[in-house]
This record gives C-alpha cells, sequence and structure tokens, in this order.
C-alpha cells in the first residue's frame, strides 16, 4: 500500500530540514516559533462570537487569546492551501472520509469514523489549549528552543498517542 | 532596524504567517505526515516517519535558532509549564491525537489533500475542544493549570550552562537516533 504513495513522497529528512528552516525564518522575519492550536481557540471565540455576541471577548481566556485574524490563524489557513497545492501536484488529492487503515479494522461506516475523529478532535483541541501548545508549538518549536515545558508535554503527547492507538489497534499491527 | 519595522507591520505580517504556513503545509504533505496511515503507524511504532520529520526539524531549527539568538538576531519564546498543564494536558491531547489520528497542524494540511474526516471530525473537534477549554479556563487556571509550576525555564538554563553546551549534545543524540533507526530498517 505504501509503496504507490512512495513516488509522492519526499525523504522525509528533506521535509524535517525545511520544516526547521521556517522556524528559524519565523523567529527571524516575525519573532514568534510556529504554532498551530492557539489559532483554533482564536477561531472558536470568532464561531461562538459569531452566535453569542461580542460578550464572548469578556471571556478570560479570549482577553489573553483574542478572538480574531492573526498571524498564526493565517499560518493555518495557509498549511491548508499548502497541503492542496502538493497534493494537486503529486496527483494525491483524494476525496476521502475514511482512511484505510481504519477500515481495515473498524469497517467502511463513514459515520463511526468521523464520530471518532470528531471525540478525538475535541480532546485533541481541549488539551493542545490545556498543555499551551501542539505538535507544531511545543513538539517542534518549543523542543529547538529547549523548553523544559514543551519535552515534558512532547513525551506526554507520544505516551498516550501511543497508548491509545495500541489500545485501538492491538500492539503489533 | 528594517527587521523590527517588518515585525511591527501587521499587514506584512500576515503575509508572512500565510507564506509561512503554505510551505510549511506542502512541506508536510510531502513528508506524508498529513496522511492518518502515518501518523497512526507511528503512534503503532511501526513507521517512523513522523519521528524523522520531527527529529530533522528539531535539529536544522534547533541550529538556526540559536546562531539567530548568538547573533542577536533574534530572541526566544518558551513556554511556561507545569505538571497540571503540559503533563496532563499532553495526555489527554495524547489520547486525541491517537483517535483522531491527526494534531492540528497536520489536520489542516489533510484537509488540504481531501481528508473528509480530518475535516468533521478534527478541525471540528478541534474548535469544539478549544471552545470547551476557553469555558472552563478560568476553574482550570485556579485548580490545575498552576499545580508543579516550573515556569518558561529552558534546559540549558536550568543546567545553568552556555546554550550551546545543550545543543549540540542534543543535536548529536538525535542524529543518532536517526542513524540507529535508518540502520534497524524502519
Amino acid at each position: 500500500m505504501m509503496e504507490q504513495f512512495e513516488m509522492d513522497l519526499w525523504s522525509p529528512y528533506v521535509v524535517g530540514a525545511g520544516i526547521g528552516a521556517l522556524n528559524t525564518l519565523a523567529f527571524l522575519l516575525s519573532d514568534r516559533p510556529i504554532g498551530t492550536s492557539s489559532a483554533y481557540a482564536r477561531g472558536s471565540g470568532m464561531i461562538e462570537r459569531a452566535f453569542r455576541g461580542s460578550k464572548v471577548e469578556a471571556k478570560a481566556y479570549y482577553r489573553k487569546f483574542e478572538p480574531v485574524v492573526d498571524w498564526e490563524v493565517v499560518l493555518v489557513f495557509g498549511i491548508v492551501v499548502g497541503a492542496f497545492i502538493s497534493a494537486i501536484l503529486s496527483g494525491s488529492f483524494r476525496v476521502e472520509a475514511v482512511p484505510d487503515l481504519w477500515a481495515t479494522r473498524f469497517g467502511p461506516d463513514p459515520l463511526l469514523r468521523i464520530a471518532a475523529a470528531f471525540v478525538g478532535g475535541v480532546l485533541l483541541g481541549l488539551g493542545a489549549r490545556w498543555a499551551g501548545g501542539c505538535t507544531s508549538g511545543h513538539g517542534i518549536s518549543g523542543t529547538l528552543q529547549l523548553a523544559a515545558s514543551s519535552w515534558l508535554a512532547v513525551a506526554c503527547f507520544f505516551i498516550g498517542g501511543v497508548a491509545t492507538a495500541m489500545l485501538l489497534f492491538g500492539a503489533g499491527v | 532596524m528594517a527587521i523590527e519595522d517588518l515585525r511591527s507591520n501587521h499587514r506584512a505580517q500576515l503575509a508572512i504567517g500565510l507564506f509561512i504556513g503554505i510551505g510549511f503545509g506542502f512541506l508536510l504533505q510531502k513528508g506524508g505526515v498529513t496522511r492518518y496511515e502515518v501518523i497512526v503507524g507511528q503512534l503503532l511504532l511501526a513507521d517512523f516517519t513522523v519521528f524523522k520529520v520531527m527529529a530533522s526539524a528539531v535539529i536544522v531549527g534547533m541550529v538556526g535558532v540559536h546562531l539567530l539568538k548568538s547573533l542577536g538576531l533574534a530572541s526566544l519564546h518558551p513556554k511556561s509549564g507545569s505538571l497540571g498543564s503540559s503533563a496532563l494536558g499532553g495526555l489527554i491531547f495524547g489520547v486525541g491525537f491517537g483517535l483522531l489520528g491527526y494534531c492540528p497542524g497536520t489536520a489542516a494540511g489533510a484537509v488540504g489533500q481531501g481528508s473528509i474526516d480530518a475535516l468533521l471530525g478534527g478541525v471540528g473537534g478541534i474548535l469544539l475542544g478549544a471552545g470547551i477549554f476557553a469555558w472552563r479556563y478560568p476553574s482550570l487556571e485556579e485548580r490545575v493549570l498552576r499545580r508543579g509550576e516550573f515556569g518558561d525555564k529552558t534546559i540549558p538554563k536550568i543546567l545553568g550552562v552556555n546554550p550551546w553546551m545543550v545543543v549540540i549534545p542534543t543535536a548529536l543524540i538525535l542524529l543518532g537516533l536517526l542513524f540507529w533507526i535508518e540502520e534497524t530498517g524502519f
């Protein structure tokens, strides 16, 4: 199954080095690390404000992370665009609701997959804001600054992730 | 001086954020890490692509950012941490990571390659999860997030050494791990 994707893939080392270079560029040009999860918090605040009005801005968390389009929000929008360009160029763009590996284990029902993904997404969004960062903000940008909080957080990301994946799929798949 | 002007120019910053995001998303997709199978493969310890991408990014970025810092061209922005936030939040994140099979950045990338589960489940769920955190933030802040607080210290600061005394060994250890993974055939 992996062979057919091989042609579309770059070496993970080239990709990683490029991401490291982009991070360095972000520090130089914008005086900030790359992260994505605060964009979701701002996005969530913007959506809530659309329904409940500007009283949402009074929440303590949204005074810290104002619900506005900032650097990180456009960054996340850029990720969607960049991945789309890459997928179109390599011919790997594919509308798909159920990944093959999930279907092999849990069947092809898109509702089950999306429901599980949604629960996972809620925990991910909650945990990312709880820990103050995600796989980008802590996992790459924080560890490369040698921040103690980030090394602890990324260890916990993978402890929780490995345990959950092993529970779902059984060890040794 | 020009760099200061650029950093304080809001519109230029949004353009830079967009440009860096496009590059980041392009690389994530080319690296295969926007694919569910690749991320879950890493969590099942069967496919080490995610580790290879992350470790290479950390090696290059760590040397790059510390060079900028040594040249006086950038400053570090380490996040503050505690057991209650970094460890507990990290574990919650990890469970979501295993269930969703994408993280916040790669979920956005997966949306760009057509993954509906990443859009409806991933992005939708993450937005709701972040909203729940914002809603519960005042009481979490009071009861949990400050437990075992250790601040925004970096490892060199804790050890009381020049940052390069940690940067170089960390880069060498990560390089060694990458060579070892290649040797063992992952």
